[in-house]
């Protein structure tokens, strides 16, 4: 239980950190770079949460894709590459209130709902096949449409990007 | 543990995601913001489901995932295209549709 506690603090203090660099670092390829730190920490999360499909789906389409895709869209859109001082715009002030009114909304909301509950301490691993059972019994609609718009948006894609 | 560190942790995700969205102006900025709340929903889904020992929040977190790859893969299409008929991928540039 210690064990679960200390490395959940590691992996949360540097996701925090990480995330909070990815939205004010002058440099945009960095930002990039501390979102994959970000995006490793959510699988870790996962791992930690015994929800293991879904961290290696994380690790696959986030890390190995959704990255990829970035750095493809900061390259051909000619980003500077080093560091500048033109990635914000004149809303920042405003936005640091929102976002921290935002904060304090949910942080009281959560703690009131659910200030003591704790995760059983046997939180069993929800096994790959069950997920996969869940998926094609109770979800197979879902998963259909799902297919569907992953396609819609390919085309979509290629039919928005493409030179003529 | 508590199920109000994960949630905790996923709500300051959100924030700062959202702080991306409004501060930033390089429409590739913005894009990696949204990827930052999309994976605070995520953990919300998966730690909920670990709770309640039901595998329908993984199951909702996979979904998620599945329309964060089909909405980056559109939207850099349009931020390409933005960069491609503007040479700037400014968003506040973008306000042709400004009364």
């Amino acid at each position: 239980m210690i064990a679960q506690n200390l490395i959940f603090g590691a992996i949360a203090g540097a996701m925090g950190l990480a995330a909070i660099r990815v939205v004010t670092t002058k440099n945009i390829v960095h930002a990039a770079l501390y979102l994959v730190v970000v995006l490793a920490g959510v699988a870790a999360i996962y791992v930690l949460l015994a929800a293991e499909f879904t961290a290696a789906a994380q690790v696959l389409v986030y890390i190995g894709a959704i990255l990829v895709l970035f750095l493809f869209g900061i390259m051909l859109t000619r980003a500077p590459i080093g560091t500048t001082t033109d990635l914000d715009n004149d809303q920042r002030g405003l936005a640091v209130v929102v976002s921290i009114f935002l904060l304090g909304v949910l942080g009281a909301v959560l703690n009131d709902a659910f200030g003591s509950t704790k995760l059983a301490a046997d939180t069993g691993v929800q096994r790959t096949a069950e997920v996969g059972n869940s998926i094609f019994q109770d979800y197979v609609i879902p998963f259909e449409v799902i297919s569907v718009l992953l396609l819609a948006s390919l085309v979509g894609a290629v039919v928005i990007a493409r030179r003529d | 543990m508590y199920l109000n560190q994960f949630l905790f942790l996923a709500a300051f995700l959100f924030c700062v995601g959202v702080y991306g969205v409004l501060a930033r102006k390089n429409g590739v900025l913005v894009l990696m913001s949204i990827e930052l709340i999309l994976n605070a929903v995520n953990i919300n889904l998966v730690a909920f489901g670990a709770f309640h020992n039901n595998v329908a929040g993984q199951v909702f977190a996979l979904f998620v995932i599945a329309v964060a790859a089909a909405e980056v893969g559109v939207g850099l299409a349009i931020v390409l295209l933005i960069y491609r008929n503007r040479q700037s991928i400014d968003v506040t540039d973008s306000s042709l549709m400004k009364g």
